[in-house]
């Protein structure tokens, strides 16, 4: 019975281990932040657009029947600065098609911002107030969604987009769902 | 060619640690003197080996060659001299480098001063020491080489993310490793004692000092950390439940613990698999800290080498040590246990108290930081365990801790007297009532503040009592309280400041929670800010270029004339910006300003704060740290010392029941 006592130390390591290990063997991976609108339509918009006299960006316009990616941005955010190249590069190579959802700031800023790194977004929506952001469930900007030809969320990704990250789960993807 | 020469030294290192781990623990099983005679010479040569590790990665740094990929990673080529350096450790791979030098720097140390210790239980503590060595080099090796090249070197590097760049995170990470891995000797020692069957109080002797030594370091660099996120962040806040800091704090409340009852197993002889227990248990927390920053199993700030394969890594040799060990306990321990019979009321009593209480801790903030881990394995849901639980967890145990902390020292060994104690302690009563009163009359504190503040002066006063009690103050003439006073064994002081310490801790923790005021709001030059009855006067934006930044700086002017400076930073290089609050460090506060992002028509966001006794709380760590030294410095405690007594006392299983510290 005493002994019994003093291999509790051992259940609870054994117990411990398993807990520590289970997420790492599952290939759970913390950053990773699901949308609550997984595979639901992108909440309905009707938003300026950045540029002035060019109307409207609605968010069915977003259904365009391939996959797009929708980039929650802001001038006054570091890592949207970061990403703003690797964007660039890969719509220049006819990888992606992007929109931009100006976040929070305002149409001067923006395009200022714009001007100075070049412009990778199809088109820009101005979300002043953030209450398309709100909509969305932004959870920090930068935030890249992917979106399917029928204009229905697939995949969120929180945080300054990487090469590993586009190349290693956004382009398969939308390859993916291009079929 | 450097960098190879280091990478080999590294190898080398491995080698060795596997000498050092096999041929000793061969040696202690056949009795060989000259087998295990190796772990001695082989544990500095391991330390030597690792050093010029140590020192080739920082030569690295230092010239700037960025053909090491570690080293184009992490610094740039216009980064200050200071934090060339310590870009060596603000990274993983050289993280885990400082991790195994600090290692090997504890295993030479034994080796350096054990020569009293027995033969067999040198060899033994060195061979687990190695062991633990072996399982880290192969992880640097295997998984996270710092000397890797780049077949084009890039012509500058990535630079150091700015946060980093400062003083207090070049100190913290040393700091803390030094606690963290100071564990492993009193883990080793524990390990060792298990192998032999055996643990008498001359091994409580041994294991105390170096428990000691490691936790002063824990708790500097602990208070390193906080001090850095409370002026660095900018938001004001010196503690935040993150995962990685409750793993800081796990292994604190663990080597508390063990601290005070490696007390009992000296003077008693009792309790101890419990105190083997805890040395494992302690050493366990450090691993799994390690473990949770490294793995990035759990988001955090600190979360800078998320990789699967690393965490399993170290999962590994995290299982492989406490499984090991606590086979080895469930194994060996039942048959340690003394007839240490106590009573509840005397000083073992009080020592057994804090034990329990330190575990619950220890055990709750475990709970706390692995629920999320744990909820999201088995429901998929993302929850994260913030300040709510543990503020209403923790705070409440520790309540009794203090209480019991101000009457513990003073009751006797064996059986005590707890109402001439409870007597003893009038002035206590005063003052705390005292205290009340005044809090909740002249400044109107909520009931929490109240306690807090009761507790301290419960505290403090008590300790004072304590001391008083000891020279017998007011009771002999004063010239013998005196002499009695300076003849006081220094371990009795370093108890005393380090209680102390506590208490200035909690007085600078409860003026922070409950007396702060904050004002946020848009500013335009000249407008006057008004908070806690202060006023400042916003004078606006200047510019300035830094040695690898830009800056704006926000001035702001007090009513004094005073001129204090926040700035944003924007480090080009790293395409990062920081903030650098102003703060004005007080004895009665800080007030403590941050300019914000730029708002419209030339307008700037400020954030003032005034944390009224927040100095305190570092005042306060500092004041165990320097408790734990005092007591390190003791004469009966010092690790080196040439002791005729030590030898000693190896036979007389009683022999450290000495009257000089009662």
């Amino acid at each position: 019975m005493r002994r019994l006592f003093f291999l509790l130390p051992l259940l609870g390591a054994l117990f411990l281990i398993g807990w520590l290990g289970y997420p790492i063997l599952a290939g759970h991976n913390p950053q990773v932040l699901p949308s609550a609108l997984l595979d639901k339509p992108v909440p309905a918009f009707d938003l300026p657009s950045l540029e002035e006299g060019d109307g409207s960006v609605t968010s069915t316009e977003l259904a365009t029947g391939a996959p797009v990616l929708l980039n929650v941005f802001a001038s006054w955010c570091a890592p949207c600065r970061a990403e703003i190249p690797l964007m660039r590069r890969l719509v220049d190579d006819g990888a992606i098609t992007v929109y931009g959802l100006a976040y929070k700031d305002e149409p001067k800023a923006t395009r200022d911002f714009l001007k100075t790194l070049g412009n990778p977004y199809k088109r820009i929506a101005v979300d002043r107030n953030g209450r398309v952001g709100i909509d969305l469930g932004v959870y920090g900007v930068p935030e890249t969604y992917v979106i399917d030809g029928q204009g229905r969320i697939r995949y969120r990704h929180v945080g300054e987009l990487t090469r590993s990250v586009v190349e290693e789960q956004l382009i398969p993807l939308m390859r993916e769902i291009a079929g | 060619m450097i960098a190879e020469l280091g990478h080999l030294a590294l190898i080398a290192a491995l080698v060795v640690a596997l000498v050092q781990t096999l041929i000793p623990l061969y040696g202690a099983a056949v009795a060989d003197p000259r087998l295990m005679a190796i772990a001695r010479p082989a544990a500095m040569v391991q330390f030597l080996a690792i050093g010029i590790s140590f020192a080739a990665l920082t030569q690295a740094y230092l010239v700037s060659d960025f053909s090491v990929v570690n080293v184009a990673m992490n610094s740039h080529s216009s980064k200050p001299l200071i934090y060339k350096i310590s870009g060596v450790w603000a990274n993983h791979e050289g993280s885990m480098l400082l991790w195994v030098l600090i290692l090997a720097l504890f295993g030479a140390a034994v080796a350096a001063f054990g020569r009293n210790l027995p033969l067999d239980l040198r060899a033994r503590t060195l061979a687990v020491q190695g062991l633990i060595g072996v399982g880290f080099l192969a992880f640097i090796l295997f998984t996270s080489n710092p000397f890797e090249r780049i077949p084009n070197p890039p012509l500058d590097g990535n630079g150091l993310n700015p946060l980093l760049q400062d003083i207090g995170l070049a100190l913290h990470p040393p700091m803390l490793y030094l606690g963290y891995v100071g564990l492993s000797t009193t883990f080793s020692f524990a390990v060792a004692a298990l192998l032999e069957g055996r643990v008498d109080p001359a091994w409580a002797r041994w294991v105390r000092p170096w428990t000691l030594a490691a936790w002063c370091a824990l708790t500097a660099g602990i208070a390193l950390g906080s001090g850095w996120a409370y002026y660095e962040l900018g938001w004001g806040g010196w503690w935040f439940w993150d995962p990685v800091e409750n793993a800081s704090f796990m292994p604190w409340l663990a080597a508390t613990a063990l601290l005070h009852s490696a007390i009992v197993v000296e003077k008693r002889g009792a309790l101890k698999s419990w105190t083997v227990f805890l040395a494992l248990v302690a050493f366990a927390m450090s691993l799994l800290g390690t473990f949770l920053v490294r793995s990035g199993v759990l988001t955090s700030v600190h979360a800078f080498a998320v990789d699967p394969d690393r965490g399993l890594f170290i999962l590994g040799l995290l299982a492989v040590a406490i499984v090991g060990s606590f086979i080895l306990f469930a194994w060996r321990a039942p048959k340690m246990e003394s007839g240490g019979m106590f009573r509840p009321v005397s000083r073992e009593g009080g020592l057994v108290l804090n034990n329990l209480i330190m575990s619950t801790a220890a055990a709750t903030v475990l709970i706390g930081t692995l629920y999320p881990l744990a909820l999201e394995s088995m429901t998929g849901e993302k929850v994260s365990v913030g300040p709510p639980y543990f503020e209403a967890t923790v705070v409440p145990i520790m309540i009794p801790a203090i209480l019991a902390l101000g009457i513990g020292p003073l009751l006797a060994w064996k059986r005590a007297n707890l109402k001439a104690a409870l007597i003893k302690l009038w002035p206590s009563y005063l003052a705390t009532a005292g205290m009340a009163v005044v809090a909740l009359v002249l400044l109107g504190a909520p009931v929490g503040a109240i306690l807090g503040l009761s507790l301290a002066v419960w505290l403090a006063v008590s300790v004072l009592v304590e001391w008083a009690d000891r020279i017998k103050l007011f009771r002999i003439p004063f010239g013998q309280s005196a002499s009695r006073a300076a003849g006081l064994p220094r371990a009795a002081y370093g108890m005393s400041l380090a209680h102390l310490g506590m208490a200035v801790f909690i007085l600078g923790a409860v003026g922070e929670t409950f007396f702060s005021s904050e004002v946020v709001r848009y500013v335009d030059p000249g407008d006057k800010i008004e908070i806690a009855g202060r006023e400042l006067v916003f004078e606006g934006v200047e510019h300035r270029q830094g040695p690898n930044y830009v800056a704006e700086v926000g001035i702001f002017k007090l009513e004094d004339g005073e001129v204090m400076e926040s700035e944003r930073r924007v480090y080009p290089v790293e395409q990062t910006s920081t903030t650098e609050a102003a703060i004005r460090p007080r004895a009665w506060g800080d007030i403590y300003a941050v300019l914000g992002e730029k708002a419209d028509n030339g307008r700037s966001t400020i954030r003032i704060y005034v944390k009224p006794l927040v100095l305190w709380i570092w005042i306060g760590c500092g004041l165990m740290t320097l408790g734990g030294l005092v007591s390190l410095a003791d004469r009966r405690l010092r690790v080196g010392a040439p002791g005729k007594r030590r030898a000693e006392a190896w036979t007389p299983a009683h022999a450290g029941m000495d009257a000089g510290d009662d």
